[in-house]
């Protein structure tokens, strides 16, 4: 399959429901949908046109939040990135994708922890990266935490 | 049946492990039944960091992810970089980078081949391979300047040329880490002993590996047929002759063979590159990064290594996104490790290539979490169990 195959299977199956199709170039493409579609979308891409979940990246966009899931068709090289945007940045949600893949287990621990994005269903949410002592509701991959200066004079 | 469990912590420290990180080995006598890991004593927030740095500086950044890996990652960084505009990169620039990829690979296989033969107790091909490493580490001082974070890369090119009056060292070091790979090969590959503790250990099945997109030698080794180098072609890897490794049982000896025969297809890679390789700019010099996201993938020695950038049109990242190719290999642990023996706990665990792993202490809980035995009752049960043996071959 090349790359406007994929996007053609995808365009025939969801139609309006994808919000946006960027053909960036012949090997990356980026596609927008609802939150609430993630779970069918991945599914389908994972199942059924047989990629692999490379990782996924949440980016503060500061009035939202955003979260690209990355797949991949190796053999044609190609990259499809899924963006979901969460515009609830005091409560942002979505559904796990850990019963498409278990792929997805640690990637969505780790948006939990730095972005204090919650996975619905995903049944351990546990800090990966963080220390235990880690204060609740502070992520650090949101703007607008800052990184702490460190001050010379104290050892 | 909790009664009947008893927990091994590992980690984080131990004199034996390179890196920190936290095993809980759930076992029913010797065989385990759980595992959690506990990672992340070693973050740093280089995510973080890159946020606030340049496109130039960043690359330093991501070089020090990992000391061995110090070529994958800015090689992934500054594709990425120039995905996002489509920055040219000059013939000869690609093929140092494609030259250092392949350094990096020989000698972070030969590194792994040294640990795994040292958790299995097989010290001499951890002196072997370390030994034979360094002509490696050599060459790559040569090309690069440095051992290790290399300095090497940047957006556009390479910062540093490969000297003509160098080529001749290079090919005869790596007609000599030839001859000693050859006979290491045959040393690890047809040893009775290996076979016997390797094969049929840690099977990950091929749609295991799929299912957990299990990538670089942990996915070839099921069987799972994938190569950033050739399925998504940087460098000049599409230009040269070399074979994907692949094997079909997915246990540690397939993934001991992988690595092994992929050191002498790095190997090929190099010396094709050295002969083929054009003369001309190494760096187009590009101006400015345009707002925009791309992605940069490559081939590191343990899979695929994956940057996601964007920009806004400034000097720096709004976002770094760095996958590194264990964070997938790592939660395969779940499939290889539950079911089998404490035993192989150890080299399972090494198999993907970062884990270490070494009884600290133990200690039989029950349900309750509460200590049934102490040390000087785990001693004497040894004692008396010595005793009962004794009895039964009537040797006292």
């Amino acid at each position: 399959m090349k790359i406007d195959d994929i996007l053609k299977r995808l365009t025939d199956r969801y139609g309006d429901r994808l919000l946006k199709v960027e053909r960036k170039s012949h090997k990356r493409a980026y596609i927008d949908i609802y939150p609430k579609e993630i779970v069918d979308v991945a599914g389908y891409i994972f199942r059924e046109l047989g990629m692999r979940f490379n990782i996924a990246s949440a980016v503060d966009e500061l009035e939202r939040l955003e979260i690209l899931y990355h797949f991949s068709y190796d053999p044609s090289g190609i990259i499809i990135s899924v963006r979901t945007l969460l515009n609830d940045k005091d409560n942002p949600r979505i559904d796990t994708i850990t019963g498409v893949t278990p792929a997805a287990w640690w990637i969505e621990r780790e948006i939990h922890e730095l972005f204090g994005i919650h996975f619905d269903g995903n049944e351990d949410l546990r800090q990966l990266l963080l220390p235990d002592d880690w204060p609740k509701g502070v992520y650090p991959l949101r703007k607008s935490f800052v990184v702490p200066k460190r001050d010379s004079r104290k050892s | 049946m909790s009664s009947n469990r008893s927990t091994i912590p590992i980690g984080p420290y131990h004199p034996l492990q390179e890196e920190p990180e936290f095993w809980k080995l759930i076992v029913e006598g010797e065989k385990v039944v759980d595992v959690d890991v506990r990672i992340g004593y070693n973050h740093r927030g280089i995510e973080k960091l890159s946020e606030a740095k340049s496109f130039d500086q960043s690359i330093f950044i991501v070089e020090r992810i990992c000391g061995i890996c110090s070529s994958s990652h800015p090689i992934a960084c500054v594709q990425a970089v120039e995905d996002i505009c489509n920055i040219e990169v000059p013939e000869r620039a690609l093929y140092i980078r494609t030259i250092t990829q392949e350094l990096e690979r020989i000698h972070s296989h030969m590194l792994w081949l040294g640990l795994a033969g040292h958790f299995i107790g097989y010290n001499t091909v951890f002196m072997w391979s370390w030994k034979y490493r360094e002509p490696i580490c050599e060459i790559m001082e040569t090309v690069t300047g440095n051992r290790q974070n290399y300095a090497m890369h940047k957006v556009g090119g390479v910062r540093r040329d490969i000297e003509k009056e160098h080529i001749p060292y290079i090919l005869t070091k790596l007609d000599e880490f030839l001859k000693q790979l050859d006979m290491l090969k045959g040393a690890v590959l047809d040893d009775p002993v290996i076979h016997a503790r390797l094969k049929g250990v840690g099977v990950l099945s091929r749609e295991a590996a799929i299912n957990y997109s299990a990538v670089g030698p942990v996915a070839r080794a099921s069987d799972f047929d994938i190569d950033v180098r050739r399925d998504h072609p940087y460098g000049v890897y599409s230009r040269l002759k070399w074979n994907v490794i692949t094997q079909k049982e997915g246990d540690v000896f397939a993934k001991a063979v992988v690595r092994i025969l992929e050191m002498f297809e790095s190997a090929s890679i190099i010396r094709q590159c050295l002969d083929k390789m054009p003369d001309g700019p190494i760096d187009s010099r590009p101006k400015d990064i345009e707002p925009g996201e791309g992605i940069g993938v490559i081939e590191a020695p343990r899979g695929e290594c994956f940057h996601y950038i964007k920009c806004d049109g400034t000097n720096s990242p709004v976002r770094h996104k760095v996958r590194a190719p264990t964070y997938m290999n790592f939660p395969t642990f779940r499939e290889t490790v539950i079911g089998g023996s404490v035993s192989d706990a150890t080299i399972i665990m090494a198999a993907i290539d970062p884990c270490y792993c070494c009884t600290e202490r133990m200690m039989i809980v029950d349900g309750d979490n509460k200590e049934l035995l102490k040390a000087g009752d785990l001693i004497r049960l040894s004692q008396e169990k010595t005793r009962r043996i004794k009895e039964r071959f009537g040797v006292i």
